[in-house]
């Protein structure tokens, strides 16, 4: 079967993000894959392990944003394409997904097409459902476990999770699925991944390649602001046992009005 | 410039998910100021008892759906009962909540209603009739301000950022039934099970939450059985130190939360994660016990109106965020704190 895994290149979860000029800035801190993709790139690569088949990882980005692309190779994929154009900055999510549409499309005959949960930098988690909406395939979202999957019938069964349950879901194939943390730990990239990854070479498809116009977005962003850090005047609770403390917490608890 | 909005009510199966009222709420704010109509957008089996909840909570109208094929939550023929919606009512804004299944589904409206939609909003500006949105971008470290150039304009509200109103009984209004023109057969999911999860109370909903870090299953008192390898021996006094996390908890009413490295560890589901790979959330109170205060730990709590941070160590970062510090060992402050809370709210 053929899998395509989207990745995404982000800042480090642990940068100190600030805004220069208005523009966001992670200082020195390294660029990563986005950490939820990860997950969706073990789910990708264990799938064509146990069914036969190839991983491709697409990634849309900034010329030169081949973190995640690399990561994902290292880990195993077997191929990757990144979509970069200039035309595509500010691109919201209708846009952006309207731009993976075409891609999968190209690269073609996909089986099924696997995303992150969301992503770490804008946590908007739309592109999954987007992207299968403008494909017109199934979007299976949040998604922990694959129990079954059968491309022979074009058949997949995963369990999806809400906040009130887990729903066990029967899809047609090809589908849009997007993967968990709890679909379990993403393994690390081998010496020799890294290797091969350094090496790869990849496409690197404009929107002339993907012939569409550029998309439209109706999102703006007229302004990024670092959060106004209230001042938190530290209390520390004095007493000479825990249970002295811990009769003193609770008034000022009872006094602060938040019980 | 009147603004007829529309309010998506979410629900599994007619319970309503509490974080669809604050739509309804701001909904209600936003006509109160410039005038306009709305309407709640109600699909499911045998909701109708959400409609006149729906009502209650400042509906004017409610457009319903009601068939065995929008039983189950499944995205496409819900998305397409959405765009029908929209269509036919015409809204000038649609408001979400940020369930799983409201992200979903506003997603889809705007492919559908080529439009663009804004998630997870904590706050919106209406002033003039131009609507700004203002959301958190990298788990909260920054803020960004959003417009979104076509109507319908689309929001998703984050759960608790904005007041859920006050229910009036009194209020009544108009059920206008939407014909369901999907076709069975044309969805390609079914749902085959559905494990509900225990009880317990949600993260995302919760007003307290009391939340737990590596230093659960760092208790040199403890003594586990002998027959544990030393991962398994970890684990084993991490499930003590969780269950003293979860007696307050219950105590208070509140959620049980985790750091990364908790999850990380395997002393605690990833349900429970709190941070920027976790939820991200905003109580009245939240405890922080054996929490150190990693960077995307506090960027995924320190929105929380009052801290305490109980750890050993007095040079932990989560003191810097926290409006009360205890410095000491949670497995021997919380025992008592459990106790003498217990005692206070039988008051």
């Amino acid at each position: 079967m053929k899998i395509i895994v989207c990745v995404k290149q982000v800042p480090d979860t642990a940068a100190t993000m600030t805004v220069d000029n208005g523009a966001i800035s992670w200082g020195d801190a390294p660029l990563i894959i986005n950490p939820w993709d990860e997950f969706a790139v073990e789910a990708a690569l264990n799938l064509a392990a146990d069914q036969g088949g190839e991983v491709v990882a697409l990634c849309l980005g900034k010329e030169g944003e081949t973190e995640a692309i690399k990561h994902a190779l290292a880990m195993g994929a077997d191929s990757a394409v990144m979509v970069s154009d200039p035309a595509l900055k500010g691109a919201d999510n209708v846009a952006a997904s309207k731009v993976l549409a075409a891609a999968i499309q190209k690269i073609g005959d996909a089986d099924l097409v696997l995303f992150g949960q969301q992503s770490v930098d804008t946590d908007t988690g739309l592109l999954p459902v987007q992207t299968a909406r403008l494909l017109k395939w199934p979007s299976l979202t949040l998604v922990s476990k694959f129990e079954s999957v059968n491309p022979g019938d074009s058949k997949i069964q995963v369990l999806r999770s809400m906040e009130e349950a887990v729903q066990v879901v029967d899809s047609a194939l090809p589908a849009v699925v997007s993967v968990t943390k709890d679909y379990g730990e993403p393994r690390y990239p081998s010496f020799m991944g890294i290797r091969k990854a350094s090496k790869a070479e990849f496409p690197i498809w404009s929107l002339a390649d993907l012939e569409i116009e550029t998309p439209p977005s109706s999102i703006g962003w007229p302004e990024v602001t670092e959060p106004v850090q209230k001042e938190i005047l530290t209390e520390i609770i004095e007493g000479d046992t825990p249970e002295e403390k811990a009769k003193s917490l609770v008034e000022k608890l009872i006094a602060e009005k938040v019980l | 410039m009147t603004k007829k909005i529309l309010a998506y009510i979410d629900h599994f199966h007619g319970k309503a998910q509490p974080s669809s009222w604050e739509c309804l709420g701001l909904a209600g704010a936003i006509t109160n100021d410039l005038g306009g109509e709305i309407s709640a957008l109600v699909l499911g089996e045998g909701v109708n008892g959400l409609a006149e909840t729906a009502f209650h909570y400042g509906a004017d109208q409610v457009l319903l759906a009601d068939s065995p094929i929008l039983k189950d939550f499944r995205p496409e023929p819900l998305a397409d009962m959405v765009a029908m919606a929209a269509k036919e009512y015409q809204p000038d804004l649609i408001i979400f909540p940020t369930t799983s299944r409201g992200r979903t589904l506003a997603g889809m409206a705007a492919v559908d209603l080529d439009t663009g939609v804004m998630v997870d909003v904590i706050a919106l500006d209406w002033t003039g009739g131009e609507i700004t949105a203002t959301r958190p971008i990298y788990a909260g470290k920054l803020l960004a301000k959003l417009t979104c150039g076509t109507t319908p304009q689309i929001v998703t509200l984050r759960t608790r950022a904005f007041d859920k109103p006050e229910p009036d009984t009194s209020r009544s209004g108009s059920i206008t039934t939407l014909d369901v023109g999907v076709d069975a057969a044309g969805v390609a999911t079914s749902i085959a099970s559905l494990q509900e999860k225990g009880g317990g109370v949600s993260l995302s909903d919760a007003n307290v939450i009391v939340s737990g870090g590596r230093g659960v299953a760092l208790n040199s008192a403890l003594e586990p059985p002998g027959d544990l390898d030393e991962e398994a021996a970890e684990v084993w006094k991490a499930e003590q130190g969780f269950a003293l996390v979860q007696g307050l908890a219950d105590v208070l009413g509140a959620a049980v939360g985790a750091s990364r490295a908790a999850v990380d560890a395997k002393y605690i589901e990833y349900d429970h994660q709190v941070g920027q790979t976790g939820k991200v959330v905003s109580p009245d109170l939240y405890i922080a016990c054996g929490v150190s205060g990693a960077i995307q730990h506090l960027a995924g709590m320190r929105s929380s109106k009052v801290i305490v941070a109980i750890n050993k160590d007095p040079d932990a970062p989560i003191f810097n965020f926290a409006r009360f510090g205890v410095v000491g060992d949670m497995h021997a402050i919380l025992p008592p704190l459990t106790e003498a809370l217990k005692e206070y709210l039988a008051g």
